[in-house]
């Protein structure tokens, strides 16, 4: 079975998690042997902007260690031979550089998404 | 209806938050009226669902006391569920995210409650006709 995950809900308790909760879940589903592909939108296409920092949170003598790295996430689902594809005119609207955003994503418009779905077998909407 | 069918549900909502959650509740009921199984996979704050520490309080601005109330608790809602699955004959089977209980210390459930992990959500969904996400937001 093929499954396509769908983020919306961007940064959601990103620096609580140290990661995203729904590229978590693809990983460790990957990793029991699921067949998946990631589809960003509306907010969560910021994930594949590079260059994003978000170290540096500390609360009186706590310091976070280990920030979330979004973009190593999906990286490293991509090494996995998970297919990532972003929304291109939610990328437009944010004003978000194509030259600023992770290599190897899959660039789609709207119109294209259709198709997309078609490739798989259950569509998740997160 | 075939009972052999079964659908899949993953809750991401904490209890006491969003309406999300009760609509959640309605339809794996319904699901198991039409005589579905049902797998739920608990991810998040939904892990709290099920969490037996759940307290009814009174409510002075309804002017009632503590049995008055009846306050609503999620995780009878759960083991109301579990017993209907039980009348009807089908299997409702509960997993929590355990890494998501960890985080919240909610590890007191509700009878029928096993920890698992995404494994299991992508097991439920190869065994299932479909699955819900209710993702939070």
């Amino acid at each position: 079975m093929k499954c396509l995950q769908v983020v919306e809900t961007a940064y959601r308790a990103t620096l609580e998690e140290q990661d995203d909760p729904v590229v978590w879940i693809c990983h460790a589903m990957k990793g029991a042997g699921a067949d998946l592909g990631v589809l960003l939108r509306s907010g969560a296409v910021n994930y594949a902007v590079t260059g994003q920092d978000p170290s540096g949170l500390a609360f009186g003598d706590w310091a976070q260690k280990h920030p979330p790295d979004l973009q190593g996430d999906l990286r490293a689902l991509m090494e996995k031979r998970v297919p990532v594809y972003l929304v291109m005119e939610d990328a437009m609207e944010r004003g978000l550089d194509p030259e600023t955003l992770l290599e190897g994503i899959q660039l789609l418009s709207w119109s294209e998404v259709p198709a997309l779905m078609e490739d798989y077998d259950q569509v998740w909407h997160w | 209806m075939n009972s052999n069918l079964t659908l899949t549900f993953s809750l991401m909502d904490p209890p006491y938050e969003n309406a999300r959650s009760t609509t959640a509740f309605r339809l794996i009921e319904a699901a198991l009226r039409k005589g579905f199984h049902v797998n739920v996979f608990a991810y998040e704050g939904a892990v709290a669902l099920p969490f037996l520490q759940q307290r009814a309080h009174a409510n002075a601005v309804h002017g009632r006391d503590v049995e008055q109330e009846e306050h609503p608790l999620p995780h009878q809602w759960v083991q109301s569920l579990m017993r209907l699955a039980e009348e009807k004959g089908l299997q409702l089977q509960w997993v929590n995210c355990g890494l998501c209980v960890d985080e919240r210390g909610v590890d007191q459930a509700v009878s029928g409650v096993r920890r698992g992990t995404p494994g299991d959500l992508w097991q439920f969904a190869q065994q299932s006709v479909n699955t819900l996400i209710i993702p939070a937001s």
